[in-house]
């Protein structure tokens, strides 16, 4: 082998030759230079560095540039701007450049324990789970099956109810679009939450104009829903109730046990987005009677493009599938699963599990310290239910400030103002708007995900960061000048132009 | 499998550490260390001989991922965050 590389080598190295020869103007001296080259090139590949770096800061100057180019303001506006905020930024000589990363309601990174199960898939075990007449299938069948297996432990669940997905979205659109087709004979009805994700809200809407009708509850100011009206919403023809467990924006946790005895009274499907409480907060579908459970892999450290959906078998939930094909997942969800990815979610539910207590220890302490510091600075609320919420997200409004131009003064911290769907449009958040924030407030507040491997020590720069600057731009605010001077702001008629 | 000495256990605890530390990834890093101390807190008072040498045969395969991870992570690197000091090349 290596000898037919060697010959190989030079074999190039002569057409190299020839190839230079052929070149009248350039030939001499080239010939001796290439053989050297030759030899540096064999001698580079000995002691090439493994290494490969991706220069994170370049890319992000680059998004600067396109960024600043699509708005219609000239550069010299942002330049200004920049330079007023130059002493916002940290510059802090010595240190890396690459932001803290606060946004774990966005996504989350992939565990490298998670990385190191999915590597052999990769690598080795590449047979189609679905091929039962060899050893290459069986092998990665085995592994999807235990992956199955994790994934349903977290939840209570038997493995057979399990059906592998691309994702939340595609779970979600799963169950609010093919579980009223298949009982539409007899009930159109379904109910939901302003709240809610997205996905689940476009899913509900696509529905009305397939006929049915759509009941969006409203939630309170603390984001919950009011069971009482939730009760009252339930008509005969109704067919399934989705409220999300955790919300994406302000981390407020509904009560599923509540609404799932609602649910079991009235004899209706309930169905929960759990995207964000999946192995973060406790869940059981047989005490909660959750009849339909969504679930995505990348915001439980797993890879992207994974997800599950969990269908009740006894009493059975029947739903049309989306997908027409092989019959795969039941029959619910044709397509050949991606063993990689699912063997990924599996390990990143196996750890969900061992870590738990590890992990909520860690998060609650952090969570607690950041939002001693955030509500610290004067003029900033918590959104949302302070008690009943997922610790891991917190949602704090600061009042007289822009949350996009926070954001802006934010380099160093990866944040986001909402759901990461939304974040490309400045519009204000349609959650804050539905739990009863004006749109002044809905436009400050900034959204800080805390997660396995956030640390301490960044939580610290943070608030002091954020303390920092808030005050710089509330220095620079007009309306705060105002406010400190003991003007109502709502007193005044402002005239538009 | 005979009872494990002190000596097995603190050599186990010493890899555990090293390898955590070269993880290039910040956070990764961070919670190794962070999971690799809690733990082996967590466990000091085990005295179960079954239970020691499960717990190491189970340490002795995450060990085994560490190793991996923390190549990889050498391998594939990213820029520092703002948190991090930057040490210079030449120390």
């Amino acid at each position: 082998m290596l000898r037919q590389g060697i010959t190989g080598l030079t074999r190039v190295s002569r057409l190299l030759r020839v190839g230079a020869n052929s070149r009248p103007a350039l030939s001499g001296g080239i010939r001796l230079y290439s053989k050297a080259a030759s030899n540096a090139a064999l001698k580079f590949a000995d002691d090439a560095a493994l290494e490969t770096h991706t220069d994170t800061e370049a890319a992000a100057r680059e998004q600067t540039v396109t960024r600043a180019a699509a708005t219609s303001s000239p550069s010299e506006v942002i330049g200004s701007s920049t330079s007023a905020l130059q002493n916002a930024y940290a510059e802090n000589t010595g240190f890396g450049t690459r932001p803290i990363y606060l946004d774990m309601q966005a996504t989350t990174p992939t565990d490298p324990r998670v990385l190191d199960t999915m590597l052999k898939f990769y690598t080795g075990l590449y047979g189609n789970p679905h091929s039962n007449t060899h050893a290459y299938g069986w092998e990665t069948n085995k592994e999807v099956e235990n992956a199955r297996k994790n994934v349903a432990n977290v939840i209570n669940a038997d493995p057979k109810e399990i059906i592998f997905t691309s994702g939340a979205t595609e779970s979600n659109n799963m169950v609010l679009k093919g579980v009223p087709r298949f009982y539409k004979r007899s009930k159109k009805h379904i109910i939901t939450t302003r709240t809610e994700h997205k996905c689940v809200l476009e899913a509900a809407r696509a529905m009305v104009n397939e006929g049915f009708d759509v009941t969006f509850l409203n939630v309170d100011n603390e984001g919950l829903v009011n069971l009482k009206e939730l009760e009252e919403a339930i008509r005969p023809d109704t067919c399934l109730v989705s409220v999300m467990a955790v919300n994406n924006e302000i981390g407020v946790m509904q009560p599923l046990k509540e609404i799932g005895s609602i649910c079991k009274k009235h004899k209706v499907y309930f169905h929960t987005d759990a995207a964000q409480a999946y192995g973060k907060v406790p869940i059981d579908v047989n005490e909660m009677n959750i009849d339909l459970l969504s679930v995505s892999s990348h915001k439980i450290y797993g890879p992207k493009g994974a997800g599950a959906v969990f269908v009740r078998r006894r009493p059975r939930v029947r739903l049309d599938p989306i997908f027409s094909g092989g019959g795969q997942e039941r029959g619910l969800r044709s397509g050949t699963l991606p063993p990689p990815l699912v063997a990924g979610f599996g390990e990143a539910a196996r750890l969900v599990v061992q870590e738990n207590d590890a992990d909520i220890a860690h998060i609650k302490r952090l969570s607690e310290k950041l939002t001693k510091g955030l509500l610290s600075i004067p003029d900033t609320s918590l959104n949302g239910s302070a008690e009943h919420r997922y610790p891991g997200c917190v949602n704090v409004s600061f009042a007289y400030v822009e949350g996009e131009s926070l954001l802006m003064a934010m380099r160093d911290i990866a944040l986001s103002s909402g759901s990461a769907c939304t974040s490309a449009s400045l519009e204000p958040s349609y959650v804050l708007h539905a739990i009863g924030k004006d749109d002044a407030l809905a436009h400050s507040s900034i959204r800080f995900g805390i997660g396995r491997f956030t640390t301490e020590e960044e939580v610290e720069y943070v608030v002091d960061a954020i303390s920092k600057r808030v005050k710089f731009l509330r220095e620079l605010s007009p309306l705060w000048e105002m406010v400190q001077e003991g003007i109502d702001l709502n007193s005044i008629e402002w005239s538009g132009h | 499998m005979s009872s494990l000495t002190r000596t097995q256990v603190l050599g186990l605890y010493k890899q555990f550490i090293k390898n955590a530390n070269n993880f290039n990834d910040y956070n990764f890093k961070n919670y190794f260390l962070r999971r690799t101390r809690a733990s082996f807190r967590e466990n000091r008072d085990v005295k179960d001989q079954e239970k020691l040498n499960l717990l190491y045969t189970n340490a002795l395969k995450d060990l085994g991922v560490l190793k991996r991870q923390s190549l990889i992570s050498q391998m594939y690197t990213f820029d520092k965050l703002v948190v991090e000091p930057l040490k210079t090349e030449h120390e």
